[in-house]
């Protein structure tokens, strides 16, 4: 067990500030919830809304029970192992959120802003592979899998990438750069749930009528091209406030130092977007609203490992690899790998977040920075992708993520909740049920 | 052929440690971790393949 360290103080104005920035980074996570709930069906939506707020609800809960004290911080205590003459912190031993918050006082501690951000980030990564399951994921099954993510997955990556685990030491312990670098959650969220995404598209298989027999796959478009755009302007938003608190909160940047990081986030999504319309506009004649949607939130999540530490120059070629990439990878995950991921979660949260952490490496002054942050990659690539697919298997058999058939064919909304959300719209009938 | 893609994974992950343990120098390292990754892909591509449904299949 490593004994715990007085945590670092903010002043009073500072504390102030990134409170506020918190409070304004929910919008992300409602940003998020609004763009996948336009992705799935009109029949669905209903459900879809309704189980993103169970999801957040359930995320939290169950951090606040038992994730928190797991994740701790890098101030309170963990338990160590001893590896090569070297301590791996590798997982926290904190206090419950129920006691560190009582702390009254005249100090502006580090620890409870960055509990706050925690809960939000568990939030936002728990609601993820929501979006992957769309039109066949039973609201049973998504609460159960927040949980397991809230509860086991979120904590460990949390404690090791922010809370003073053994990624955070790779520089202290190995000379590795400043050690493991995700200030805005491109991998402890974004990675950790895009690639949650894919276990449970894996495990709940694809929509029914997706993939036929015979032919190319049946296009299922999102019902509500303005919700999908406008929870991409909610969205960033909530990306500026949660990249400045976690500069703040985790790179311990000045706040002379913000405003770069808030223009380097704009510009990664906005090349982004203009990168994936210009693609979208030659592949297919006509740009893509939704995956132009998905090209923005790709730069916005790539965005998350580096805003705080490129130049813009180096920014706006973060975010035009992610814009690239986005529509490319999407068509290929669909068509050559048979992955229906109605939300593209797989590609935007994973691949994006995956991509900015790499990209925080290659543009970071510190030798050994690069490294730092590819030992990061391949933890979340080879531990945390079959721990999870692990976990979501056997909770599969436990409580059953897809809904049977019929659920399936009369859509989630009258089947989960007895009622649609446009009960006075005609819902069309599906064509790949003839 | 998915389950045996997804234990390889981890072993990917195993070197990339071991490249942290056994090699002080950074050069080593790096070529020890990037064949760590490789093992991964590789993994995550037995793995892809593996979940890959028979056409108009919808249960794994």
């Amino acid at each position: 067990m490593n004994s715990s360290l007085p945590a670092p103080t903010l002043s009073e104005s500072l504390f102030a500030f990134t409170l506020v920035l918190l409070f304004a980074a929910p919008l992300a996570i409602a940003g998020v919830a609004l763009t996948n709930t336009g992705l799935g069906r009109s029949r669905s939506a209903a459900q879809a809304f309704l189980g993103n707020l169970a999801i957040v609800a359930v995320a939290v809960i169950v951090f606040a029970l038992l994730g928190a004290a797991l994740a701790g911080d890098p101030s309170s205590a963990s338990r160590v192992f001893h590896l090569a003459g070297q301590p791996w912190s590798w997982i926290g031993s904190g206090p419950s959120p129920f006691t560190s918050f009582a702390v009254s006082g005249s100090t502006f501690s580090t620890a409870q802003l960055g509990m706050l951000f925690e809960f939000l980030a568990v939030a936002l990564a728990a609601l993820i592979p929501w979006g992957s399951g769309a039109d066949r994921f039973c609201l049973a099954g998504g609460c159960a899998t927040a949980a397991v993510l809230a509860g086991i997955v979120f904590p460990l990556v949390a404690h090791w990438s922010w809370d003073g685990g053994w990624l955070a030491q790779l520089g202290v312990n190995f000379g590795l750069g400043a050690g493991f670098l995700d200030f805005g959650g491109a991998g402890t969220v974004h990675a950790v749930g895009g690639l949650s995404a894919l276990a449970v598209v894996w495990i709940a298989g694809p929509r029914k009528g997706k993939f036929p027999k015979e032919g190319f796959s049946n296009a299922m478009p999102g019902h509500n091209a303005v919700y999908v755009l406008f929870g991409c302007l909610l969205s960033l938003v909530g990306w500026l406030a949660w990249n400045t608190a976690g500069a703040i909160l985790w790179l311990h940047a000045p706040l002379s130092a913000l405003p770069a990081t808030a223009v380097n986030t704009l510009l990664s999504a906005s090349i982004a977007l203009a990168a994936t319309f210009g693609i979208t506009r030659v592949r297919f004649g006509k740009p893509d609203a939704s995956m132009c949607a998905n090209g923005w939130l790709a730069g916005l999540v790539a965005s998350s490992a580096c805003a705080a530490i490129v130049t813009p120059a180096e920014s706006l070629l973060v975010g035009l690899v992610a814009g690239i990439a986005t529509p490319l990878l999407v068509e290929l995950l669909e068509l050559a790998l048979s992955i229906d991921d109605p939300s593209g979660a797989i590609t935007v949260h994973a691949v994006a977040g995956l991509w900015g952490l790499f990209a925080a490496g290659l543009f970071a002054p510190h030798p050994g920075q690069l490294l730092a942050q590819l030992v990061g990659i391949a933890t979340l690539i080879g531990f945390v992708l079959p721990l999870v697919y692990l976990l979501f298997a056997i909770l599969n058999r436990i409580v059953p993520f897809r809904v049977d058939p019929d659920g399936e064919r009369i859509g989630m909304d009258l089947h989960e909740l007895g009622g649609g959300a446009y009960p006075e719209f005609v819902i069309h009938r599906d064509e790949s049920y003839r | 052929m998915k389950y045996a893609g997804l234990l390889v994974m981890p072993a990917g992950f195993f070197l990339t440690i071991a490249a942290l343990v056994l090699f002080p120098d950074l050069a080593r390292r790096g070529v020890f971790v990037l064949c760590g990754l490789a093992v991964e892909a590789l993994g995550l591509g037995v793995a892809v393949r593996g979940h890959i449904l028979p056409r108009g299949e919808t249960q794994p």
